[in-house]
């Protein structure tokens, strides 16, 4: 029940696009046709699945205050935690990178899907973000990150996603034309985190 | 500035070209509202004036440290590997803000929280990075890094000071603490007739201010509307 409940939170209470503005770069880049904006968000589940354990291994096991009693008992005053940024950015990029050879070797469909988004996926915000929400909300068990990485990645998928439908839509519609483009996906952005305001307070 | 009497190939500070560095930014090429980089953090630290303030300082000084440094290390970075290189250079600076921060002012850090970390991945430094200090000497750099951070500045306190009017009817100047400019006699809560629109203060009103302010932007410059 409880994973259950940090996955349905990650996708709609605590929405990386509609409540925290994680990877709004390129939600707004490349949002322009569904196709891709699916493609972009499942790479995006994918990483964030791969990323946010291997993160918190790296938390509880080198950086956090006392982690690496498991090396030898005088370590535990060591407090690494201000490396923090920079070991979950190298881990991110060399994941990215690794998860990319891996899928063009054994998954080339895949890849040909999801190819051109990972290069710039290390620099998508909800990445670090993801990891660094997991750092500050302390999961007692990676199961719960994974579920956490999961859940924050789905709902980047269905914010994308759905975006990508309405500016698909709005093509034909009558936009002032200062607004056209970037205005109005800002606009249409903020409207839809208003309605995904109302998940705010539901417990589970 | 005058360098006219003296023949040398240094360009002047203030050239035109330099100039132009400058002064792009801050209206047809705005990071934020034109080439749309760095707006991840822009729009969630934007409820207060100060987060605002510390934000672009913090954005400004990682900028100008990047470019100046990325700049500088231009042509020994091998280009397969320059993601990596700029991520750690960018890391490092951030390091120092976030440390700087929580040694002087804590509850600013506090109330930032992941979003200092986010600097690292922060759109705008890579995008110029990417864009400009590699292939540019290091003057140049360090003034595109000023022009870019201050476009992106601009942005961030005219989004706050709109979101901390309206939402919680004061401003909150660096320094000053909250200054209120109603009196509070005019407020519902003291049978008084107005209140604070509390849906300023929520995440999805950053982004309809950001809206309007493009929507304002391209109708003042009609070469910058999208087909």
């Amino acid at each position: 029940m409880e994973y259950l409940s940090i996955f349905v939170k990650g996708i709609f209470v605590e929405n990386m696009i509609f409540a925290y503005f994680l990877g709004m770069c390129s939600y707004l880049a490349v949002s322009k046709t569904v196709k891709t904006a699916n493609g972009l968000g499942l790479a995006v589940i994918f990483v964030l699945g791969i990323t946010v354990p291997i993160n918190y291994l790296l938390e509880n096991y080198v950086l956090k205050e006392g982690a690496l009693v498991w090396l030898s008992p005088e370590y535990a005053t060591v407090d690494l935690s201000f490396l923090s940024f920079i070991m979950f950015i190298a881990v991110i990029a060399s994941m990215v990178q690794l998860v990319e050879m891996i899928v063009e070797k054994f998954a080339p469909a895949l890849y040909g899907a999801l190819g051109i988004f990972l290069p710039l996926i290390a620099v998508n915000c909800s990445i670090l973000g993801g990891a660094l929400f997991m750092q500050e909300r302390q999961y007692p068990s990676i199961g719960e990150a994974t579920v956490f990485g999961l859940g924050s990645g789905v709902g980047w998928w269905l914010a994308i996603v759905a975006i990508a439908a309405i500016r698909e839509k709005i093509r034909y519609s009558h936009v002032p034309p200062a607004l056209r483009g970037l205005g109005i996906t800002y606009i249409i952005t903020g409207l839809m985190g208003i309605a995904f305001m109302s998940f705010m307070g539901i417990e589970i | 500035m005058s360098s006219e009497n003296k023949p040398v190939k240094k360009e002047s500070l203030f050239s035109k070209k330099n100039r132009k560095l400058l002064k792009d930014p801050l209206g047809d090429s705005n990071p934020i509202t034109i080439q749309v980089l760095g707006i991840c953090s822009a729009l969630a630290i934007t409820v207060q004036l100060q987060q605002a303030v510390i934000m672009s300082l913090s954005v400004l000084f990682v900028m100008i440290g990047g470019n100046l440094i990325v700049s500088l290390l231009r042509n020994l970075i091998p280009d397969r590997i320059r993601i990596i290189v700029q991520l750690v250079v960018i890391a490092s600076l951030v390091i120092i803000v976030d440390e700087v921060l929580k040694a002087y002012q804590p509850d600013v850090s506090e109330k930032l929280s992941v979003f200092v970390g986010l600097i690292i991945t922060n759109c705008i430094i890579m995008g110029r990075l990417e864009a400009f200090a590699l292939a540019n000497k290091p003057g140049p750099s360090v003034l595109d890094a000023i022009g870019n951070a201050m476009g992106y500045a601009w942005i961030l306190l005219a989004v706050s000071v709109v979101r901390e009017v309206f939402g919680s009817g004061a401003i909150s100047l660096p320094g000053m603490g909250q200054v209120k400019f109603l009196p509070s006699e005019w407020f519902i809560a003291s049978s008084g007739f107005y209140e604070n629109n509390n849906l300023m203060i929520l995440p999805p009103m950053a982004l309809v201010v950001v809206g309007i302010i493009i929507w304002i932007q391209r109708s003042r410059n009609e070469a910058l509307i999208e087909d």
